[in-house]
This record gives structure tokens, C-alpha cells and sequence, in this order.
């Protein structure tokens, strides 16, 4: 793997541990009254986000702040961007402030890929378009790992516009890594006509495929999609794949219930599905910074990128 | 001015030489002889009738920061081409005589080859109205072809008057067959590279279904329907159906089609950005038999010249299209010539031949014969070069090509007796 994190298939299987591991043990610092580590001092990271996404924003802020890395936030409204500036311009600003680290959120799949041939330091993908969001990724899997003390062999159901999803993307190839086994459940009208290739397996049918589940992981569903015909309503969507309490309770009782927020209430998910114990929605959040502290950490802490490195650098 | 050629392989045939005088061939045999003519050498190379592009954009008037008239038509020389359409989406659109002709004139002055402007099918090529067609025919640039290349004609009411109305000047529709509401967004061939990258997929459907369509409605009208740049396995087997019916259906396909495959997408690097997209290994091996069995007709660059700040973005940002003369007929020579399924005369139909027909273009797609146009092309089929974009003339860099060793390379060009290109090198 190179100094970059673009998709979550870059990932071999000893990456990714090294990155839940390092997380797990970050995640100490989370719960003492001072969370602050010197291990990125005098490092910057810039979060590039053309696109709105607060929660992912801040959890990036403060998994940076939290390693006493300088955080300058460039947001693509009011900017330059919003001028016509190019990615290209926009980058090697980036790059002319001396930025070790960018993390871009961009509505175009590909973009923080492109982004790496401009700038020295390392691109996170903080999620692409329709592509990747492998944060999210490796938020989930530690998620999981938390809660149900494993990933070879979890049987994971993800459910929902797996078409428009870059968590769903992320996911597949991530867990397939990690030895879980996935299926996801999606009308065919929002599954990519060559799911088929993916390592994971397909259903059209929630409620077959919940029995056998252990984390089921209910994707965010946009309402303009109908428009385009991919569903017919709200209503439909709801009835036929959205997660109930009836449905949860055909689950196994260990099986745990996942959402990359923000959520729809009433469509893709109950209210009380979601505020139920067996949520882990809340959790993903604090777990997120954990891992994107991780993230950085191992991509700007050392001398040289640990991640795919023979050694790890620095100390913790 | 007298030239002698010695030696040439007249489509790959024996070696003889050819004597052209007065802008026509003289005389073609072994050991001729002429006074005071230019000789030139050709020893190992390929004589080819100059080719004829069915399918160039040009860009002027109205993007000539990205390549002019002068530019493109350079480009063609380099590329072997004698000939080239020079489509409608200009700005303002080629979609009047005054554009048409203004277009036509710059190539005349330019002088590296002949322009045939492409009149636009509708006005503005927005799909609504037909734009005066005749008009355009009469013109001082006769045209014959009309596209609204970059737009399918996807009306099919449109379609079909459009081309019944042709009719009546020997014209034909080259129709750009790609359903919109199919490819709403789309940004690479729809397959299992588009949906692991999050590209919005341009389904293969959507180009076979208005082939078909038009090919139905091509036979009812009786008219002549040319398709533009067919990509996948699909539109072939609707052209070899057509076809058997003996239905005025042409066809024409791209060298980049030919070679490239969407996987090359993978790196979002935009320079692989085009519409219609790189497909996949299957759509490029049964394109390139259709081309040999003469299902597809023609190959036609579709060269599309971008300036940078177009091409150097993020990929669903970037303009679509790619370079195409300067490289055509050695991309040609590889997928086809080197793999055993066209030999040299082939190309000249495919090339020359075939598209001067299916454009009506007088004066070019003659054979090499005493008594024809000498507008022909000399090209070396083993000196390989590696492709930079800082030695094409085109203006613009976009060659997928780029860092590719390319198995031939044009040494000369002649338009009517005179060279436009000579030992590589533009005159």
C-alpha cells in the first residue's frame, strides 16, 4: 500500500488489523480528561470537503486535534472553489501551505485519487462520489469487531441503495478482506448491473436473509431517487426493505444493528430500531474518531508511512 | 511538378514505381523513368489511396484555444488523410451554410487536406427543429453529411424526416446513437469496472437500441443511415442483421475502440474519457471482425482535441473525447494489420475507399491507378514510434497513446500531386 488511503480494496488483511488495533488502543485516550497525544505536533492536516458532511468533518477534526496535528478546515462553499477554481489550483494551495496530510470529501468518485498526483503528502479519502468511503469502512469493522468479538466468519447483511453507496463499496471490500461474509439486499433497480462480480452475495429479499445475520447494516436512502424510478414509494421502500421491530426480531439475539447516519426515520429504519440496545449507531460515531485518529497516525506519524511498512514508527 | 516514386508497394503489392504529374498518376510499372521529376525513394513502404476521415472535430470556429482548422487539418496530413469531415458541434453550430462554408473556406486556405463540413441535423443541435439542410447542401461546401454528433437524434419523428428529407441531395444522417434518458450522467461503459469505481455506467443498450430503431426506420424510408463510432458487440449483430437485409445501413468505428478497454478507466485519469466509452475486451474483439468482414465499413477517428484544463480534472468533470489522426492508421495496423485480419488493401476500403463513398466525397477513395487523383499516402510499417503528445501537431495533447510504441509511421502525403507531408514532416 502506498502513503495514500483512496479505496478500502488497497487494504491487505495486516493493514487493516494494524489499523483497528492502533485504533483500539487509541481509543483509551477517549476516555481520560486530557485526550490529547503529541504525536503529530507541528504536522498539518487539511480537511478538504466540497461537500457538506459535518459528521465526517469534525470526527476527522477531531481525531487530528486529538494528536495535536493542526487542522485547517477548507470548505468548498464561499471559497475559491466556488469561484471556479480547479482541483488542480486547489491542491497545489494545498500543497504550497505545506499540508502533510489532505483529507477530501468530494462529490466526484475518483477525485481524491486524482488529487494525489498534485500533492506531496498523503490523501485520505473522507468519501468520493459513488465510489469509497473507507473511514467508514474501518469504523464499521471495528464496530462489529467491538461488539460481537470477531470478523472471520461474520455473516453481514447490507441492505439498501447499494448502486449510490460508497459505504456499501467500502464495506464489500473490506470485510471480504477481513474474512466476514456479506450479502446484500437491495431491489435490483439499486444494485450495479455487475454486482455479480463483487465477493459477496445477493438478495432481493430481506426477510430470508435476516435469520442468518449477525450485523445487519441499513444504508442511507435517498427520497429523489424515486423520482428516477428506481422504487415506486417511500412507503414500498419502507415495507419491503426498511428494518422494524418485527423484522429485528427475527434476527438472532446477538445480531447488532449498523447505520452510517445521517438516517431516515420511518423509511430505511424505525425509530425504534434505531434507539434500541442493539444499535450500534451512536457507537460508529465515537468509534470513528478512534479510527481516523489510527488513520493519521499511521499514515503521517511516522518517518516513513507505516502502514504496509515493515515496522511501525513512532511511539504512541 | 513531377514526382517519381520508387519501389512503393502500391496496397502491400509488389514493389513498382508511380509517376505523377499534373496532380494525377501518370503511370504506374517497374523501372519508369521522367525527367526532371522528384524522386523519391519508397523502398519498403506502403502506398495507400489517402484516407478520408468520416469523423473529425476540428473546433473552429469557437474553440480554438483546444485546435483550429489549420491545426486538425495539419494533424490529418501527419495522420496519412487526405480528406476529413469536420463535425457540426462548433460554436457557433455548423448548422447554416454561412458556418458550413466558413469552415469549408479555412480548409481550402489551410491546405493540408480537404475539408468536408458536417451540417448539424437540428438547429443548434438541441433536437427540436431540423436545421436548413438543403441550404447547406447547396452550399459552396456541398455538404452530404449531417450529424448531430455529441447529440443522438433521439427523436424519432425527427429521426425519420431527417432522413427521408436527405434524400432528395444524396445526403445522408450519420446518426450518434446513444439514448438519453439510458445515459443520463453516464461517465464509462456500464459494467463491472463502473459499478467498483462509482462511475455512473453508459449501457451498451443504449447505443444498440437506436441503431436498430434507425436501421428500422432507415429500411422504411429507403434512406441511407450511416452510425457513427459503433462500440459494442451488440450494435454489430443489429448492423449484420441490417445489412442482410440489404438495407442503406453504414457504420463506422474508431481506432481507439479498436484498442482500448475500460479497464484502463481505473486510474480516473480522464484522458480515457469518451463518448461512447471504452468497452470491454469481447465488444473490442468483435468490433474489430466486424470491421474485417466489412459489417462496420469504416474506421473513423473521432478525433476530439481538448484543451488541458478540460482534460486535467477530476474525472466526471472532464470533457470527453480523445486524439485520433496522427495515430489512426499505425492503430489500425496493429489490431488489425499485424493480427492477420485486414491486409493493406483492406485498409485502403476501410479507410479510403468506403468512407469517400458513404460521404460522397469527389476526387478521394480512388484506387491507384494511372488516371486518378494522385492523393495518396506512403506509410512505413516497421519503424515504430513511441507516442508524445509534445510531437503531434494537433494543438491539443490528448492522446490515450501517450508512452505507447505504435508499429508504423506516415512518411509522406500527397493531396492532388502535392505533398502535405513529406519524410514525416508537414509541408
Amino acid at each position: 500500500m502506498n502513503r495514500h488511503l483512496i479505496s478500502a480494496a488497497d487494504l491487505s488483511r495486516d493493514d487493516a488489523l494494524l489499523v483497528l488495533d492502533t485504533a483500539a488502543e487509541l481509543a483509551q485516550i477517549g476516555g481520560r480528561s486530557i485526550k490529547k497525544l503529541p504525536t503529530l505536533r507541528g504536522r498539518t492536516v487539511v480537511n478538504l470537503f466540497f461537500e457538506d458532511s459535518t459528521r465526517t468533518r469534525i470526527s476527522f477534526e477531531a481525531a487530528a486535534k486529538r494528536l495535536s496535528a493542526d487542522v485547517i478546515n477548507f470548505s468548498a462553499k464561499g471559497s475559491s472553489v466556488s469561484k471556479g477554481e480547479s482541483l488542480k489550483d486547489t491542491a497545489l494551495t494545498l500543497q504550497a501551505m505545506g499540508a502533510d496530510g489532505v483529507v477530501i470529501r468530494h462529490h466526484a468518485s475518483g477525485a481524491p485519487l486524482t488529487l494525489t498526483q498534485w500533492v506531496e503528502g498523503s490523501v485520505i479519502n473522507a468519501g468520493d462520489g459513488t465510489h469509497e468511503h473507507p473511514t467508514q469502512a474501518l469504523l464499521d469493522a471495528y464496530t462489529m469487531r467491538e461488539r460481537l468479538g470477531r470478523l472471520e466468519g461474520l455473516r453481514v447483511t447490507i441492505v439498501g441503495d447499494v448502486l449510490h453507496s460508497r459505504v456499501a463499496r467500502s464495506n464489500v471490500a473490506l470485510l471480504h478482506t477481513l474474512g466476514a461474509e456479506v450479502t446484500l439486499v437491495a431491489p435490483p433497480t439499486l444494485l450495479p448491473v455487475a454486482v455479480g462480480s463483487w465477493p459477496c452475495e445477493i438478495d432481493y429479499a430481506l426477510d430470508a436473509v435476516l435469520p442468518k445475520t449477525d450485523v445487519v447494516m441499513m444504508l442511507r436512502v435517498q427520497r429523489e431517487r424515486m423520482s428516477a424510478a428506481f422504487f415506486p414509494s417511500a412507503r414500498e421502500y419502507s415495507r419491503r426493505y426498511g428494518l422494524d421491530r418485527d423484522r429485528l426480531g427475527r434476527m438472532p439475539e446477538h445480531a447488532i444493528v449498523m447505520h452510517p447516519g445521517p438516517m431516515n426515520r420511518g423509511m430505511e429504519i424505525a425509530a425504534e430500531v434505531a434507539d434500541s440496545p442493539r444499535s450500534t449507531i451512536v457507537d460508529q460515531v465515537g468509534n470513528g474518531v478512534s479510527v481516523r485518529m489510527a488513520v493519521l497516525y499511521l499514515l503521517l506519524g511516522g518517518a516513513s508511512p507505516a502502514i504496509g511498512g515493515d515496522q511501525r514508527e513512532g511511539e504512541l | 511538378m513531377t514526382h517519381l516514386i520508387k519501389g512503393v508497394r502500391i496496397t502491400g503489392d509488389e514493389p513498382t514505381d508511380v509517376l505523377i504529374k499534373d496532380g494525377l498518376i501518370a503511370e504506374t510499372g517497374r523501372g519508369l523513368d521522367a525527367e526532371g521529376a522528384e524522386v523519391l525513394d519508397a523502398d519498403g513502404l506502403i502506398a495507400l489511396p489517402g484516407l478520408v476521415d468520416l469523423h473529425t472535430h476540428l473546433r473552429e470556429p469557437g474553440r480554438e484555444d483546444a485546435e483550429t482548422v489549420a491545426t486538425g487539418t495539419a494533424a490529418a496530413a501527419l495522420g496519412g488523410f487526405t480528406a476529413v469531415h469536420a463535425m457540426a458541434n462548433t460554436e457557433p453550430v455548423a448548422d447554416t451554410a454561412g458556418v458550413v462554408e466558413q469552415v469549408w473556406r479555412l480548409g481550402a486556405e489551410a491546405g493540408h487536406c480537404d475539408v468536408r463540413p458536417v451540417g448539424a441535423v437540428t438547429v443548434g443541435l438541441a433536437g427540436e427543429r431540423l436545421a436548413e439542410l438543403g441550404a447547406m447542401a447547396e452550399s459552396v461546401a456541398a455538404v452530404r453529411v449531417f450529424s448531430d454528433d455529441g447529440m443522438c437524434v433521439s427523436d424519432v419523428l425527427l429521426m425519420r424526416r431527417a432522413l427521408e428529407y436527405v434524400k432528395a441531395f444524396d445526403g445522408v444522417v450519420a446518426q450518434h446513437a446513444q439514448e438519453p434518458r439510458l445515459t443520463e450522467g453516464a461517465q464509462m461503459n456500464e459494467g463491472e469496472v463502473s459499478g467498483r469505481l462509482g462511475l455512473t455506467g453508459w449501457p451498451a443498450v443504449a447505443e444498440e437500441a437506436i441503431i436498430a430503431r434507425d436501421c428500422l426506420l432507415a429500411a422504411h424510408v429507403g434512406s441511407r443511415l450511416h452510425i457513427c463510432h459503433v462500440s459494442t458487440a451488440g450494435s454489430v449483430e443489429i448492423l449484420r442483421w441490417a445489412k442482410s437485409k440489404g438495407w442503406q445501413v453504414t457504420a463506422e468505428v474508431t481506432p481507439h475502440h479498436l484498442l482500448l478497454t475500460d479497464d484502463l478507466v481505473e486510474g480516473y485519469d480522464p484522458i480515457y474519457k469518451v463518448n461512447p466509452p471504452l468497452r470491454t475486451a469481447e465488444d473490442v474483439t468483435a468490433l474489430r471482425e466486424a470491421l474485417a468482414e466489412g459489417i462496420i465499413d469504416a474506421v473513423a477517428t473521432d478525433h476530439a482535441p481538448h484543451s488541458v484544463e478540460d482534460k486535467e480534472t477530476e474525472w466526471p468533470a472532464a470533457a470527453m473525447g480523445m486524439l485520433g489522426l496522427e495515430t489512426a492508421l499505425a492503430v489500425v495496423q496493429r489490431t488489425m494489420v499485424d493480427t492477420g485480419l485486414l491486409d493493406w488493401a483492406g485498409v485502403a476500403d476501410r479507410m479510403a475507399y468506403r468512407p469517400a463513398a458513404i460521404g460522397r466525397v469527389a476526387g478521394h477513395g480512388h484506387p491507384l491507378r494511372p488516371g486518378a487523383p494522385a492523393s495518396l499516402t506512403l506509410y512505413d510499417p516497421a519503424a515504430p514510434v513511441t507516442v508524445d503528445p509534445a510531437n503531434l501537431a494537433s494543438k491539443s495533447g490528448n492522446t490515450p497513446y501517450r508512452g505507447m510504441t505504435l508499429p508504423g509511421r506516415v512518411v509522406a502525403t500527397l493531396l492532388r500531386g502535392v505533398p502535405t507531408v513529406s519524410e514525416g514532416k508537414l509541408q
